[in-house]
């Protein structure tokens, strides 16, 4: 059981199970696997428990209504399945600032979590925005041959390239 | 018998913690939970996240479509516009360079310790949505709908059988990760 402990993978093996495992969402729960709605149910569900049951009349709500279902446990799982793979490797760790980040910004916590806050407004916005994220239509759309997905992952790819590289090459450099 | 499984609900909700379960194993055994990895990715230094998620869709595109064929699933194609897809995925990107996860991968990186994936990532991302839902109706007629092409797939598009795109698709991108590993990308 070596292999359950070993901190990599190869990128093929892991793409091989993530290409099974999409097969058996489609079969098993007629789901194509994806992350982002879920992020959308959990702010309708925090907006109702502060404003009430009015933020269900909400037109996103009412399409995307606030609750727990497959994908919100999916993304649970994600959790939990990464946790036991980081531990059964050792690699589990608290960390404040990545490796890369640091060697060109510093080891200052407050400016990593200050972008990756502003990241993540943008990535919930965009995912909202564009229905999908890497998984649900970098992945499960690309292989359904979507046209919407295959436009959108094209379009995540020039986004976040261009952004890198005007961080680390024209920020860090 | 599969449309029961379908419609039992509370299988259907372990049945997704299963599923995320393997998926969460899978990315970080992939490395793809780190911040490194996806920026090394993004910068064009480190092509893991592209091996990972094209070898994924050789599989996946080959396996469901034959599901499909034999009628044991049915494909749910989003849909899209230019508005949505393109400027949308644009923002998106922008996200995803700044933050250094997507939604997916800052599940895993939080399994992983992360604190900025956490307190940066996750609160971000749900802000954003938030903000999204109730931006949502303004944004709908002048952006949303703008270039609508709806549900479409590239099969249809193009008028043909969907396999007549799938065989050619799944044996250019293997024939892609092939070179990529001889050229020692």
């Amino acid at each position: 059981m070596e292999w359950l402990a070993a901190p990599r993978w190869s990128p093929y093996i892991v793409g091989f199970g993530i290409g099974v495992l999409s097969w058996l969402a489609f079969l098993l729960s007629d789901k194509p696997i994806g992350c982002s709605t879920a992020f959308a149910r959990t702010s309708g569900m925090i907006e109702r428990a502060v404003r009430g049951r009015k933020v269900e009349t909400k037109p996103y709500y009412r399409a995307f209504p606030p609750g727990v279902d497959w994908e919100w446990m999916l993304v649970l799982g994600i959790v939990i399945g990464s946790l036991v793979s980081s531990l059964l490797s050792r690699s589990f760790r608290f960390m404040w600032v990545p490796g890369l980040w640091a060697a060109a910004f510093g080891n200052t916590p407050a400016a990593r979590m200050a972008v990756a806050l502003f990241g993540g407004v943008c990535m919930g916005f965009g995912s909202r925005w564009a229905g999908g994220c890497t998984s649900g239509h970098g992945i499960s759309g690309t292989l359904q041959l979507a046209l919407s997905s295959w436009i959108a992952s094209i379009c995540f790819f020039a986004g976040g390239i261009a952004t890198a590289f005007f961080i680390f090459r024209v920020l860090g450099g | 018998m599969l449309n029961r499984l379908h419609s039992r609900k509370k299988i259907q909700l372990v049945l997704g913690l299963v599923t995320g379960m393997m998926f969460g194993f899978l990315l970080q055994k992939g490395g793809a939970t780190d911040y490194d990895v996806i920026l090394g990715q993004l910068l064009l230094r480190d092509f893991t996240v592209v091996k990972i998620m094209l070898s994924a869709v050789v599989v996946g595109t080959l396996g469901v479509h034959l599901l499909r064929s034999l009628g044991l699933a049915r494909l749910h194609p989003k849909p899209g516009s230019l508005g949505m897809s393109a400027l949308g995925g644009l923002l998106f990107g922008v996200g995803f360079g700044t933050l250094g996860y997507c939604p997916g991968t800052v599940a895993g990186a939080v399994g992983n310790g992360y604190l900025d994936a956490i307190l940066g990532g996750v609160v971000g991302i749900l802000i954003g949505t938030g903000v999204f839902a109730a931006l949502f109706p303004k944004m709908r007629r002048p952006v949303l709908q703008l270039g609508d092409f709806g549900e479409t797939t590239i099969p249809q598009l193009l008028g043909v059988n969907p396999w007549v795109v799938v065989v050619p698709a799944a044996a250019g991108i293997a024939a892609l990760l092939l070179w990529m590993h001889k050229a020692g990308i």
